[in-house]
């Protein structure tokens, strides 16, 4: 079962449903499960990702939940409207998928102390609130691994959101994997100052190609940049989900997000009793983190060097962030042999030497 | 900066210059003929969704670059009907399409999201299209050609002929044609069809030929653009040509010199460049207009028979 929200019949919805009482939790009533998105579900990226989660815990719960969300909600004071929403109709447990989304999260928590809140990529907790978020910079080492393998030209472009850490952090792990196949590799960065305008990560997908790049990889949502790649015949990474069918040929491979293995896990302590507030960053060995199959162009070379990556990362034997590293301005960051802590890696503002940002 | 570069700059920034000049062009004739249609944006999501839909399943690019240009015609009657002949106001009800435009090709589109197609190619053989420079007159596909071909009609219609005489008559002074017997509502409705036909075909150009792909929100704002452009080319299809390509170019190079690591200027900074562009050349106009003449329509967005 499933209940759709938009953010336009809100205000009805809220209307009608603030007059009910709370009556709490009855016998063998579906155990309600909310997401608040911050983009469409039709946008096959981010949101689209979490959406996929959604509808495991439908296939893993049935009848035993009842899931709804929101989409396109903005990040401010229309989030606050909109999780009170969810907590006013019923749902016990809440997760609210993007950064921005963060104090809303804490506000409305403190005024529903029964109901379970998870917030994404955040770093604000309380008893109700737990955060999760997932190390993409691991997946960001294997295909960066691979572009230092495949790139005739030693010199990949990267089409970039915003320089959060987030960001920051993805560009550094894919350029030190790259960097550690081919010294003299570049990484240059076009900055879309957008998360989704699928034309215009088209147009820097070719501007970093007629500049000489022949790989591509994105921290954008949508997959025109690989669509780009695919026209010009160069290769490029998917972003959150597999977008092979989009560029068969240039996809290499993509860095999935998985959110259901944690969403079913969540939902099972939180029906059981034994949900406790914590902080969650799975990687590659939780299964949060995912490369697609490689693509067929892939050299026997790259693909064994990216699947030892892969296998470090697991092992925990390979950290992408191990010194000795020194930024663009020559600070040593990182002394040889030590790796770069969850805090460091959480607050990154630089950018590691070859990174043209 | 190589020749080569120079080409590939150019064929993108036509690319992006030209959905924008259809819509805009579109909405100037509606505009000269007193509807102010504030659902462009709109109206392109209906256009690039049923595109989509149609070429996904026929597979033809051609029948989905009809059906886009129909589904903008359908979109535009809908204003046409509420504003025209209900008399509900021009801006409420023109971004009420929008919003309009914008849940329903999400609706509509949500079958379709995750699928490509074959995208658009160029109009002339391979021989000329991806020959090293000739490419730059002969490689573009057949939208761009078009887009061209309807500035130059648009403006002949306008200025050269009886009936575009009686549209600016119709847009500039309704009272008056209708007293000599013309039919207002006719001719304005007419002239939204036509507005809603071009915001189609241009939204169709993002899913079948920029990014052949239905994703919601596809036109991610470029609408409103086309509506800022009918202004800044003070309702001139001339202007409106140059006014494209330059946006088309702002935005272009904005890329290519943050690809090319000019890191003396900000990113930030580089990203303001397409609005900074339009403000500037907005205020030159205004201050230009001071000197005399007057760019909009007289009964731009005034419900006929007055109220």
């Amino acid at each position: 079962m499933s209940t759709i929200i938009t953010r336009r019949t809100l205000l009805a919805g809220a209307a009608a449903t603030s007059v009910l009482p709370l009556t709490g939790a009855q016998a063998q009533a579906p155990f309600g499960v909310g997401f608040i998105y911050v983009g469409p579900v039709g946008d096959h990226g981010w949101s689209w990702t979490h959406d996929q989660g959604r509808k495991a815990l439908e296939k893993e719960y049935g009848n035993k939940i009842k899931t709804s969300f929101i989409e396109n909600v903005a990040e401010g004071p229309d989030a606050v409207r909109a999780i009170r929403q969810l907590a006013q109709a019923g749902d016990q447990l809440i997760f609210t998928t993007s950064f921005g989304f963060m104090n809303p999260t804490i506000q409305v928590a403190k005024q529903f102390p029964k109901i379970k809140f998870e917030h994404a990529t955040g770093y604000q907790r309380a008893e109700n609130v737990a955060t999760y978020n997932a190390r993409f910079y691991e997946g960001r080492a294997v295909i960066g691994t691979l572009a230092g393998h495949m790139s005739k030209a030693g010199q990949a472009g990267y089409i970039a959101s915003f320089p959060i850490p987030e960001v920051v952090m993805g560009i550094n792990a894919f350029h030190l994997a790259a960097k550690k196949v081919n010294p003299n590799f570049k990484t240059k960065v076009i900055w879309a100052s957008t998360w989704y305008d699928p034309a215009k990560e088209a147009d820097a997908a070719k501007a970093l190609i007629d500049q000489g790049c022949d790989v591509i990889s994105q921290h954008t949502d949508s997959p025109a940049a690989l669509q780009a790649a695919e026209q010009r015949g160069v290769y490029a990474f998917g972003q959150a989900s597999d977008m092979k069918a989009f560029a068969p040929k240039a996809q290499l491979s993509a860095i999935v997000d998985d959110w259901s293995g944690y969403y079913i896990k969540r939902v099972k302590e939180a029906m059981d009793g034994s949900w406790k507030s914590g902080d969650v960053w799975g990687g590659i060995k939780d299964g949060m983190v995912k490369l697609a199959p490689y693509n067929d162009a892939v050299s026997p070379a790259a693909r064994a060097a990216a699947d030892e990556v892969q296998k470090g990362i697991i092992a925990g034997t390979l950290h992408p962030f191990t010194g000795e590293l020194k930024d663009q301005k020559g600070t040593l960051r990182l002394k040889a042999g030590e790796t770069a802590s969850d805090e460091m890696l959480s607050k990154m503002d630089w950018y590691v030497d070859g990174v043209q940002a | 900066m190589t020749a080569a570069i120079l080409v590939s700059i150019f064929m993108t920034l036509a690319a992006a210059a030209t959905p924008i000049l259809l819509a805009a062009l579109g909405e100037l004739v509606t505009e000269k003929a007193g509807v102010l249609n504030l659902g462009v944006e709109g109206m392109m999501l209906c256009g690039a969704v049923a595109g989509f839909a149609v070429a996904y399943s026929t597979g033809s690019v051609a029948l989905g670059l009809i059906a886009a240009t129909l589904a903008g015609v359908a979109a535009a009657m809908i204003f046409a009907l509420l504003t025209l002949g209900l008399g509900s106001n021009q801006v409420a009800t023109g971004l009420a399409l929008t919003i309009f435009g914008i849940g329903a090709s999400s609706l509509i589109g949500a079958g379709f999201v995750g699928r490509t197609i074959t995208r658009l190619g160029p109009l002339f053989p391979a021989d000329y299209a991806a020959h090293p420079w000739l490419r730059l007159v002969f490689g573009h596909d057949a939208i761009v050609y078009l887009s061209l071909a309807l500035v130059l009609a648009v403006s002949l219609f306008l200025r050269r002929t009886r009936a575009g005489l009686i549209l600016r008559a119709v847009g500039e002074n309704a009272d008056s044609a209708h007293a000599i017997g013309y039919r207002v509502l006719a001719i304005r409705t007419a002239a939204t069809a036509f507005g809603g036909a071009l915001a189609g075909l241009g939204g169709a150009y993002f899913s079948l030929a920029l990014t052949p792909m239905w994703a919601d929100r596809l036109t991610a704002g470029r609408g409103w653009i086309a509506l800022a452009l009918v202004v800044f080319a003070a309702w001139k299809p001339g202007r409106l040509l140059i006014g494209a390509y330059l946006f088309g170019a702002v935005a272009t190079f904005e890329l290519q010199a943050k690809a090319a690591g000019w890191s003396f200027i900000a990113p930030e900074v580089l990203a303001m460049t397409p609005y900074l562009a339009t403000i500037v050349v907005l205020t030159m106009m205004s201050l230009g207009r001071r000197t005399g003449g007057r760019d909009a329509p007289a009964c731009l967005g005034k419900p006929f028979p007055a109220s």
